[in-house]
């Protein structure tokens, strides 16, 4: 039985209907031409829809008819790999079906259903046992790095009456049978859908412990975000936030990656697409394509598509999650959702608070990240949501209301600098504008893992940076004379950090990853080095000898010459460096005893 | 198809007009509007319900009165009409002949509001585009079917830079064949006919379509114009399979249309005064260029916008900059200095540049001489700015040089004439005889076989400079 009614008035995005009975958040499909929108507020026989396609030369008096569902994903085999717009439209397979533009009215299904799928029942699952949501049925092995395991679906629970056996299904296609309690049969598939404004459920969060390996010196070392932690990335245009998020996306240990291009450039999605196939997982060795999938709303795509993505992206994730997976989800950029959210709000007339955002800004925004998080699942033990979300501050204020209440909710803030971004300091990572407030918990990891010292070089790297800001507005008032030799060093010190640490080129074959043991590596050779030079000039040697020493240049290039897997030579070359400084001490000291 | 024609206009105001009893009327429908001299004005239905609708008058609302005037609604979407004919006539913002000229007779016409591109179908820009100006070739590259802006401001030399680049870019090994399109917003007379003696005296008017709104005309019509002048650029490109460069000039004006326009409907405002949706809009324009899977024609574009009170922090420049894939800022204090093209590099960016660039492309050391000119030219600067403080005698040996170096950047790589067309490979040459300045310890961002190969000293911080190489 389908609702049917009428178009009365179009606004844009927004067009009131006359559709009795029709509910809020439901799905409705508007005019000739088969629009799809959801139901935003009702009033009386008249409901207020946006509409996730441009409505032009649609009349008011073409046909509506209310879909009895809200927004929904499918939820199963074939996601990974995927590139899908902000309503899980597939456009791969729309792109052969319609061409070059995304034609209106079109729509189908998210997930293919010729593809056959080998789906292997869990052994110790009999019929007549009680099953409920989130319970494993069987797994599919969706591509080669990753198992895809069939749960049953949150809302179903009931006596098993029948499961299939090992063989290939396709979606459509039923593999088990449940009756609820009130005697009626559900017949599970491969898939379902799940509404993406509403949370998928867990058995209870669980804290996070281990952090986030994205092979990016600055964020791991520095900046750590743990696994199911909550991040941001800000900062102005052409400061890296896409690139930080590309990065993250390519080398972080997680299981499955969710990127999504909310309001962005069609051409960074293109960047994926042809990049990824043809890289490797560091950690799996397979194409990361077999870990990622993509959705897709460009700028120019209705904003109102925009404002679901985000909801589309982190349901997908969750989905993943029950499953026992550790997900990344990337949101770029989360302000242009929240500019979709003002765009709607305006036109519904509802009163701007803040830069003509509505006041549920706030709540909206926390509401989103608070679907991050380490969950115990119901049958696949511990699975977990990272979520990182870009934020295009206007102008790079981040006093903004995106950014400062984005900064209120996430516990890891990765904030990027226009200065450094001019000078091609890159990752534009500001070291003093960042913060991570779980560099503790981080810290039990790389002692465990990597090395005793973590916290303590880190620290000692931190407050060289901040010595170096001091003493380098100094120099900018009064000139580099008024410093000791020992305070030059200092500034020497902090360069090399900046270079041989903190730089880290996306575009450089060997540099674009770093190992956790490499990062470590590095840093402790450089600071070593730091001090080593500090004593020498502490017995006099003069800075400009140290400065000038070609090894200095050699060690701030040695993350671009030696990869992770290469780190004996690293130690070697390591060796070699601390080598050289001790003979010029050797080297003063006779000169000392000859003087002397 | 037969137009409806009402006389039932129950308000008119700040450019709209309210027409009641009109049922069934189409969102985005073209209108037709006649005032009591049966004066023709174009409109727009930009609000449709079953009681009434509110039209958008380009010309505006002035002298028209409720009871003689008469609406007529077209029942058709803007269009445009295509056809090769095109090429080398001029059109107006609504795409009617401002030439003098007969209209484009042809069956295909074609909507203005394309829908999007599916990113399924886009390839990612790669070809180097070489336009003969170091600073865009050398450290901000363009890329066939890359939206590249410059952000100027009043008074400085934009347009000429504009009419540079569409005289020499080509690709380094073919002669040029770009197809031009040209959208002029709100633009003087002067200006827009500096454009027109450009492309005559240069040859190429035979392959340049115009589209020209000047600053008396119809504000509303610098909304449609850039979207007519795409429509066109798409139709070239991905019908006909040209490689088109589209100048548009200048965005300010557009955006300001924009929130003249908003403001009239009462929309709620987000910064000084703009419509929250002005990124969206824009991202419209600006994501109708690049390149499409299996089509051989591309869509290059190049808007040029004025930073108001030259301010890059304002909302025209901060958006575009946020929608396009890098942007290319001139400077008050170089062109004050007399440097044509007053290209300031650090706030310049060429996000595409990464792709088109090195080995197979230009040249195996362009990425990493680019980055190294950067952060020399960045640590200069500062060593300018501490020179300015504590007195330039007061530098150490090693800052001096990096002072020398800024000023050679600036007088040698920065500024060239308007007519000297530098081949990328003279261009990376150049850039090394400035890096040669600089002792070899100093430069970190290139590798030591580039050095050996393109360094003047290297192998020997104490070799005098050798003889110039007379460049190829
Ligand atoms: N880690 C990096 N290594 C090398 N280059 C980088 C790095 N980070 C940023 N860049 C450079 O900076 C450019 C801009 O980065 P990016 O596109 O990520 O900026 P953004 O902050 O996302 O900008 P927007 O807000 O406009 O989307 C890149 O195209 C690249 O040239
Ligand atoms: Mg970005």
């Amino acid at each position: 039985m389908t609702k049917k009614g009428i178009i009365k008035d179009i606004n844009g995005p927004i067009v009131t209907i006359i559709l009795p009975g029709v509910a809020n958040g439901e799905q409705v499909k508007i005019g000739e031409l088969g629009l799809y929108g959801e139901v935003i507020s009702l009033q009386g026989s008249e409901a207020l829809v946006q509409i996730y396609e441009s409505t032009e030369m649609v009349r008011p008096g073409e046909p509506v008819e209310g879909l009895s569902h809200p927004l929904s994903v499918e939820l199963g085999p074939g996601l990974m790999g995927g590139i899908f717009d902000g309503v899980q439209r597939p456009l791969e397979k729309m792109f052969l079906q319609a061409g070059d533009q995304i034609p209106r009215g079109l729509s189908p299904d998210s997930l293919d259903r010729e593809s056959q799928w080998t789906f292997t029942p869990t052994e110790s699952l009999e019929p007549n046992t009680q099953v409920s949501g989130g319970i494993q049925l069987g797994s599919v092995q969706e591509t080669e790095s990753v198992l895809h395991r069939i749960l049953v679906p949150p809302d179903v629970s009931g006596e098993l009456i029948e499961i299939a056996p090992q063989g290939d299904y396709s979606l459509d296609q039923t593999i088990a049978q449940v009756k609820t309690a009130n005697g009626e049969i559900r017949r599970l598939k491969l898939f379902h859908r799940w509404p993406v404004r509403q949370p998928r459920p867990y058995q209870h969060r669980d804290h996070s412990s281990e952090p986030l390996i994205t092979g990016q010196r600055i964020l791991d070392t520095f900046f750590p975000l743990l696994k199911g932690g909550k991040g941001a990335v800000p900062g102005p245009f052409g400061a890296g936030k896409t690139m930080v998020q590309h990065q993250v996306a390519r080398w972080s240990n997680a299981d499955i990656v969710i990127y999504v291009g909310c309001g962005e450039r069609g051409n960074e999605l293109v960047d994926v697409l042809d990049s990824f196939p043809d890289l490797k997982d560091p950690y799996t060795g397979r194409s990361l394509m077999e870990r990622t999938l993509l959705v897709a709303n460009t700028s120019n795509m209705p904003v109102v598509a925009r404002e679901a993505s985000i909801y589309v992206g982190i349901t997908i994730a969750e989905y993943y999650r029950d499953q026992g997976h550790d997900v990344v989800m990337l949101a770029d950029s989360t302000s242009r959702w929240a500019e979709a959210l003002r765009e709607v709000s305006g036109r519904l007339g509802q009163m701007p608070v803040e830069e003509g955002y509505p006041a549920y800004l706030a709540s909206r925004l926390s509401a989103f990240y608070e679907r991050a998080g380490r969950v115990e699942t119901h049958d696949c033990g511990k699975g977990s949501v990272s979520l990182i979300g870009a934020v295009s501050p206007p102008g790079g204020d981040f006093s903004e209301p995106v950014t400062s209440h984005t900064k209120e909710i996430i516990q890891t803030f990765w904030a990027l600098s226009k200065e450094l971004a001019d000078a091609r300091h890159y990752p534009a990572i500001d070291w003093v504008d960042s913060f991570s407030a779980d560099v503790s918990t981080a810290a039990a990891w790389w002692h465990e893992q990597v090395d005793r010292n973590w916290e303590k070089r880190r620290g000692q790297a931190l407050s060289m940076l901040a010595r170096d800001a001091e003493l380098s507005r100094i120099v900018n008032l009064v000139g580099p004379e008024a410093l000791s030799s020992a305070q030059r060093w200092i500034l020497e010190g902090a360069a090399l950090i900046k270079e041989g640490v903190l730089q880290q080129s996306a575009l450089d074959p060997v540099d674009t990853f770093s190992s956790p043991e490499k990062q470590f590596l590095l840093l402790d050779t450089l600071l070593t080095i730091y001090d080593q030079g500090a004593d020498l000039i502490e017995l006099g040697v003069p800075v400009q000898e140290l400065s000038n020493l070609p090894i200095l240049a050699k060690l701030r290039r040695c993350k671009e010459v030696y990869d992770s897997d290469q780190l004996d030579q690293l130690r070697a070359f390591r060796e070699q460096a601390i080598k050289s400084f001790e003979s010029i001490r050797s080297e003063y000291a006779q000169r000392g005893e000859q003087t002397s | 198809m037969s137009a409806k024609e009402y006389r039932t206009v129950s308000s008119a105001q700040g450019g709209l007009l309210t027409v009641s009893q009109v049922p069934g009327i189409a969102f985005g429908d073209r209108v037709e509007v006649r005032d009591s001299q049966g004066r023709k004005r174009n409109g727009q239905v930009i609000r449709s319900s079953s009681i009434e609708v509110l039209i958008q008058v380009f010309e505006g609302t002035d002298h028209l009165d409720l009871e003689s005037t008469w609406v007529r609604f077209l029942d058709t979407p803007l269009e445009i009409s295509l056809s090769p004919e095109i090429l080398g006539r001029v059109f107006d913002g609504l795409g009617e002949p401002k030439d003098g000229r007969p209209p484009v007779v042809s069956r295909l016409h074609r909507g203005i509001n394309a829908n999007a591109f599916n990113p399924a179908a886009r390839t990612y820009p790669k070809e180097f585009i070489q336009t003969g100006i170091s600073t865009i070739d050398g450290l901000n590259s363009l890329v066939r079917g890359q939206k590249l802006p410059i952000f100027s401001a009043s008074g400085l030399p934009h347009n000429r830079l504009a009419a540079q680049i569409v005289r020499q870019a080509k690709l380094p090994d073919e002669e040029s064949h770009f197809s031009i399109v040209f959208a002029a917003m709100g633009v003087s007379y002067s200006d827009a006919r500096f454009f027109q003696e450009e492309f005559a005296s240069s040859g190429v008017l035979g392959n340049v379509v115009m589209f020209i709104n000047m600053a008396d005309d119809p504000p509303v019509e610098r909304l449609t114009l850039p979207r007519m002048a795409l429509t066109a650029a798409e139709y070239l490109a991905f019908d006909l399979d040209r490689h088109v460069l589209v100048v548009m000039t200048d965005m300010t004006h557009y955006a300001e249309a924009l929130r003249e326009v908003a403001t009239a409907k009462g929309d709620v405002p987000a910064r000084k005064g703009y419509p929250g949706y002005l990124y969206s809009d824009l991202t419209e324009i600006y994501e109708r260029s690049g390149r499409i899977k299996d089509r051989h024609g591309s869509i290059t574009l190049v808007p040029v916008l004025s930073m108001p009170s030259d301010d890059i922090t304002h909302p025209i420049p901060d958006l575009t900059g946020y929608i396009t894939e890098g942007q290319i800022v001139l400077s008050r204090e170089l062109h004050n200095q007399g440097v044509y093209p007053p290209v300031h590099i650090s706030p310049s960016l060429s996000r595409l540049m990464k792709d088109g660039i090195g080995k197979d492309f230009t040249r195996e050391d362009h990425p990493h001489v680019s980055n190294q000119l950067y952060a020399l030219y960045a640590r200069a600067l500062e060593t300018r700015n501490l020179a300015s403080i504590i007195g330039a005698d007061e530098l150490s040996a090693r800052d001096q040089r990096y002072l020398e170096f800024a000023d050679a950047f600036e007088k040698r790589f920065v500024a060239q004439g308007e007519d000297e067309d530098r081949s990328i490979v003279e261009t990376l040459n150049l850039a090394w005889e400035l890096l040669s300045l600089l002792p070899t310890t100093a430069l970190t961002r290139v590798t030591e076989t580039e050095m050996a190969k393109y360094h003047r000293h290297a192998g020997s911080e104490l070799q005098q400079p050798e003889q110039k190489e007379p460049l190829a």
